[in-house]
């Protein structure tokens, strides 16, 4: 793929928030997920050359953390939290249910492009468990079913909402561009924290 | 008497609470004004006098790591924020920022002045996207209003899922564009950290409760906690428990104390085994429930204070499987920078699934001890001592139900007893 000048010149003022240039590493290669989808051999390129970077040293870091994908993934990203708490509540069968419902495995993406699976560490929701993540946004106490219902949602281009997140779901792609710091205007949409987030508030409120 | 009380969580449940106009409406903005008319010395005291300590785990005193700062050293200084939250359980910090991004965008313009930083980063993880939109839009408004720009600038890093990173020199590596891999210490990061330059990293809830202490004083926040943990902080209780969530308590609350104020474990079950503060602090049980939970009282118990992530699993939950679980996570986010923790956390798995397979001996819990022993502190960082934890504490307090596993060839638990949507708990 080839990069347009405002690609170039979003990736330039990317460069220029750090007081040194390879801090930048992290936020290009995000950038580049919300370009190609995935990092691409071409992005990686890119990036060395405006750091003035060797390709390995950037291809180093972009294989070392598991958020950054080397080939595409689904339009929507589902992320099933199997560590222990989500595991033993829920999550492992959430996680097999998924599987067998999509006919994928771990780290599969469906035949039409849409959705990805991969089973994911704790994501600091343990209140909410078990946790189902999609392109990273929060969906909250799910069951099997909720789950399915979530998957086909995306197939059928209207997945519902995130419980903590922005008004609809938006794309990979579009995610990928938050995590570079891009803001996409969603900041305001959505709750400023789910009930168990103010359980202690509340009780405190009554007294206790 | 009132046993929590929430100080950072005080205006969660207004529906604007994450906006500067609701910031500034409750009063924000307010102690940074007040500290940056103070000389950052007078600072860096007063939170000394408030006794805050560090709240992403060590518990090291904030005012004397602030301290630590080599000054008039010509060199420029840097603060670092981990919002790296990734230790199993723990869920405090991403709900603050959701919530009230702005007192911790307030805590970093404090710190930076007492500590004469110019450059902030908070290094945030990479799966929270609302939470990144959230923060991201704070520091875009604070530029605006003015609080920031005027000589301390505020980045935000945005990681991509190494829980490794939550190590400070691994995240200072991470943050320099480096795969994130622990840094051998001395130096420590206050003489040599972020591009080789004096720099505190603090946890997002230690710079988030400074606000509010520049605005009440060293005193008010000393009246809070025990004897030598002072102030409010945040449990997250997590698990098998009618009602799981956040409660902001003085240090030295105790799980009993928590569990009658929210509804207790779930209906019709009891409680097994919990974490006091993430997977990497070793198991307590239900002797364990009047133990104070501050840095003291955890530590006297036999674990740690550590996140204060509570983690509640009741008797339909099988200990060896929990503590599998926890094991591939170690290995699966171990660097394999170091050979004890690399190499190590490979075979605890490998004995760990046989023995919840009920394929191995009695003499593989010998292995696993000998195991934890040669990893427990001759790992390079305290990954690798916390994938002990687990191990050996389940041991201690459940040998027995390693055994039946062997005795009976399988795992004796049904897995769908312990699920929220298929247990007693519907």
């Amino acid at each position: 793929m080839s990069f347009s000048d405002k690609d170039l010149a979003t990736m330039e003022s990317i460069i220029s928030r750090y007081p040194r240039s390879r801090s930048a590493i992290m936020p290009l290669l995000h950038y580049a997920q919300s370009l190609a989808g995935y990092v691409t051999n071409e992005s990686i390129e890119l990036i060395a050359k405006l750091l003035a970077l060797e390709t390995a040293e950037v291809t180093a870091v972009s294989t070392f953390y598991t958020q950054y994908k080397r080939k595409p993934v689904g339009e929507y990203h589902v992320g099933v939290c199997t560590n222990t708490l989500c595991a033993v509540m829920g999550g492992d069968a959430i996680f097999a249910g998924l599987k067998e419902h999509l006919g994928i495995e771990n780290d599969g993406v469906t035949t039409d492009g849409k959705v990805s699976l991969e089973h994911i560490e704790c994501n600091a929701a343990c209140d909410y468990a078990p946790v189902v993540m999609a392109n990273w946004e929060f969906y909250d106490n799910q069951t099997v079913q909720s789950a399915k219902d979530l998957v086909d949602g995306m197939r059928a281009g209207n997945p519902p909402a995130p419980t903590r997140g922005p008004n609809t779901l938006v794309t990979w792609k579009e995610a990928s561009a938050v995590l570079a710091g891009i803001n996409d205007g969603k900041a305001n949409e959505g709750l400023q924290a789910g009930t168990p987030s103010l359980l202690g508030l509340k009780l405190s409120k009554e007294g206790k | 008497m009132t046993k929590l009380a929430p100080v950072l969580s005080a205006h969660w449940d207004e529906k604007d609470s994450f906006t500067i106009d609701a910031y500034t409406r409750n009063g924000g903005y307010k102690a940074s004004k007040k500290a940056l008319a103070m000389d950052p010395d007078a600072v860096i005291q007063l939170v000394k006098d408030s006794g805050l300590r560090g709240r992403g785990g060590a518990g090291f005193p904030t005012g004397m790591k602030w301290g630590f700062i080599p000054q008039g050293d010509n060199k420029d200084h840097y603060l670092v924020v981990n919002a790296d939250e990734s230790e199993p359980g723990t869920c405090k910090d991403m709900p603050l920022l959701l919530a009230n991004p702005h007192v911790l965008v307030e805590g970093c313009i404090i710190a930076c002045h007492a500590i004469r930083a110019k450059y902030a980063f908070i290094y945030i993880r990479g799966e929270v996207t609302h939470v990144v939109r959230r923060l991201n839009q704070a520091i875009e408004d604070a530029y605006k209003a003015g609080h920031l720009g005027n000589g301390i600038e505020l980045v935000l890093h945005v990681g991509a899922g190494a829980y490794i990173c939550g190590e400070e020199t691994a995240l200072l590596d991470s943050l320099e564009g480096f795969r994130g891999q622990p840094r051998l210490r001395p130096p420590f990061p206050a003489i040599a950290g972020l591009y080789a330059r004096p720099t505190v990293v603090n946890n997002v809830e230690s710079i988030s409760s400074v606000p509010a202490i520049i605005n009440n004083g060293a005193e008010w926040y000393q009246s809070m906690g025990t004897e030598k943990s002072k102030g409010t902080t945040l449990y997250s209780l997590s698990g098998h428990v009618k009602n799981p969530g956040q409660f902001e308590a003085p240090l030295g609350i105790t799980l009993r104390e928590i569990l009658e104020l929210s509804g207790g474990i779930r209906a019709g079950h009891t409680l097994k085994f919990w974490t006091p503060g993430g997977s990497s602090t070793p198991l307590f049980t239900s002797d364990h429930l009047d133990v104070p939970l501050d840095y003291e009282g955890v530590s006297a118990a036999g674990s740690m204070l550590g996140t204060k992530a509570l983690q509640i699993f009741d008797e339909t939950t099988c200990v060896v499987r929990a503590v599998l679980r926890w094991t591939e996570f170690y290995k699966h986010e171990s660097c394999g920078k170091c050979t004890p923790c690399r190499e190590g956390t490979w075979w605890l798995v490998q004995i760990l699934r046989d023995l919840e397979a009920g394929k191995g001996t009695e003499a593989d819990l010998a292995k696993l001890l000998d195991l934890c022993d040669n990893i427990m502190g001759r790992s390079f960082c305290a990954l690798g001592d916390g994938a002990t934890s687990p191990i050996t504490s389940s041991i201690k307090y459940f040998r027995d139900e390693y055994i039946a596993h062997l005795t009976n060839g399988a795992c004796p638990f049904d897995p769908a007893a312990s699920t929220l949507f298929e247990g007693a708990n519907k």
